[in-house]
């Protein structure tokens, strides 16, 4: 069947505790900016989302199942992820 | 706990875009055992990235037939790994993620496939929400981050702009101007050159004429992102006249950096900010090859007849690397020219303003870097460069603004959570890295 005709997988995940269904192989960065929340806020206090989509800036890093520091551009979303904003 | 035996591989290769693949399918062709590390959940690097099932994204044969071809050799890929350390003894330290477990690979010869990035230059506003990278997002839309119905503007400089244009438009996205900082006298030799490369000329005419209702300007460029909570518009000049541009997002890259840190770390010398290699892509570290962008930015097929030439000379077949000399000759005589042709206007070193963010993840200001007289001094007085991207991307930008080199390459070349380095357990001999610590 062709591609465009499969319906794609769902997945369940959590956005700073509000629940969200994306296609499965989404990655958590654009999770995160399909629902405008930031992935950081930065030393200054500044919300920042993901620059370079490719794992080199680290802006796009988060909190990730309880795990800081996660670059979210290099992590598709699984069943039940939960992504927080980190501070 | 996180204890895993070294591994090793007649040929390792580091890097799994087109280079490293191309090196990776012939040095397998000769039955040698070769391993490739990537630090993206899959093969295909930046360019040939793969885009979640459910992405428009148009299917490239070329891309699909590399693949294939590595995946049908014995080649085997371990994604998900960064490479954190070089060790003594022809050994390379990695950082799994997903597990937090750092493990150790050997090597008889190594191939550095590790790729560019994009250069970013501050100007205000530029760490708002909806300012990307010009390859960055479209690696998003990739990676599912709709476009569709937002209006678009593209910046900066390269020829991935127009690539990244048509690409966004095929995604839905309303592009509504192209800025090229580079002016029209230095891109019409090139455009001349490039009738020598006609794949290249028709890709380009192609993409040109999908864009066919963008305007796309020459000697263009950003002065301003502007928004207060996210990007609302972008202010562009031609040096004689400035506007506003509205949109909802910017996509702006200024060309590519080689990713060159590992190559350093390793010993290998740099020549003009790029890996120096032999003819047979061999680093002048001895056993240690390079190919694609680190050795230069040349684009894709350059890229490609590169990892060929040093995955069939590091595996001893030295007569068919040499048959691919003049081939690769040819394409990186082409890279020399998108340097010319896209070399970065003064203006440029003008837009950040005292208050203007340079370095993203310390929020250093231009302001406080002016009165530093080099790279180390900024680092150590105000942490510019000291965060978790370790400088890779205010680096480049510093170089630009200051003429700053950076010259300081030490382990580990990736962050790394102290708790993995703790419970990292196995090798008796002193590492590089531990000794730093």
């Amino acid at each position: 069947m062709p591609r465009d005709l499969c319906p794609p997988v769902r997945v369940q995940i959590w956005l700073n505790g509000a629940s969200l269904e994306v296609p499965e192989g989404t990655m958590a960065s654009t999770a995160l900016l399909a629902a405008g929340v930031p992935c950081r806020i930065s030393v200054a206090g500044e919300a920042r989302t993901a620059l370079c989509g490719m794992g080199i800036c680290f802006e796009c890093r988060a909190t990730v199942d309880g795990i800081p520091h996660r670059r979210t551009c290099q992590l598709p979303c699984h069943e039940g992820m939960r992504l927080e904003t980190q501070p | 706990m996180s204890s895993i035996p070294t591994r090793h591989s007649e040929i390792l290769v580091v890097g799994a875009g087109p280079a490293g693949l191309a090196a990776a399918t012939a040095a397998a062709s000769t039955c040698a055992k070769v391993t490739v590390l990537d630090d993206n959940p899959g093969p295909g690097g930046q360019i040939w990235r793969s885009g979640i099932a459910s992405a428009s994204i148009t299917r490239d044969p070329a891309r699909d037939a590399a693949i294939r071809c590595f995946r049908e050799s014995k080649a085997v890929l371990l994604a998900g790994r960064r490479v954190i350390d070089a060790g003594p003894s022809q050994t390379l330290r990695t950082f799994v993620e997903e597990t937090g477990v750092i493990e150790t690979f050997t090597w008889d010869r190594l191939i550095l496939a590790t790729g560019a990035r994009e250069r970013f230059l501050p100007f205000p506003g530029w760490t708002l929400p909806g300012v990307f990278g010009a390859g960055g997002l479209q690696a998003l839309v990739k990676g599912g981050y709709s476009v569709a119905g937002k209006r678009v503007v593209v910046a900066g400089t390269g020829p991935l702009l127009l690539a990244v244009a048509a690409h966004l438009q095929e995604d839905g996205a309303q592009i509504v101007a192209i800025a090229e900082q580079a002016g029209l006298g230095s891109l019409l030799p090139f455009a001349t050159r490039l009738l020598s490369h006609p794949a290249k000329l028709v890709q380009g005419a192609r993409y040109r004429a999908a864009l066919s209702r963008v305007p796309y300007r020459t000697g263009c460029w950003p002065v301003a992102a502007e928004g207060t909570a996210k990007l609302t518009a972008v202010l562009l000049t031609d040096g004689s006249k400035t506007w506003t541009e509205p949109c909802d997002l910017l996509a702006c890259g200024f060309h590519l950096v080689p990713n060159t840190e590992l190559a350093v770390l390793l010993g290998c010398k740099l020549k003009d900010g790029c890996v120096s290699v032999e003819p047979t892509q061999e680093t002048t570290v001895e056993n240690v090859y390079c190919v694609g962008e680190p050795t230069g930015i040349a684009g894709l097929d350059a890229a490609l007849v590169q990892g060929e030439i040093a995955g069939l000379a590091a595996a001893k077949a030295e007569t068919q690397a040499k048959a691919l000399f003049k081939r690769r000759d040819r394409e990186q005589a082409f890279g020399k020219g998108l340097d010319r042709a896209f070399a970065l206007r003064p203006e440029l070193r003008t837009l950040a303003q005292p208050d203007t963010i340079v370095c993203r993840c310390e929020d250093v200001r231009y302001a406080q870097l002016q009165s530093q007289p080099s790279w180390t001094d900024a680092k150590l007085q105000t942490r510019c460069g000291m965060g978790p991207c370790q400088g890779r991307i205010c680096g480049p930008a510093a170089q630009t603004l200051f003429g700053w080199q950076n010259t300081s390459i030490r382990p580990p070349i990736f962050p790394v959570p102290l708790s993995a380095l703790i419970s990292e357990p196995n090798s008796r001999e002193t590492t590089q890295l531990q000794e730093t610590l």
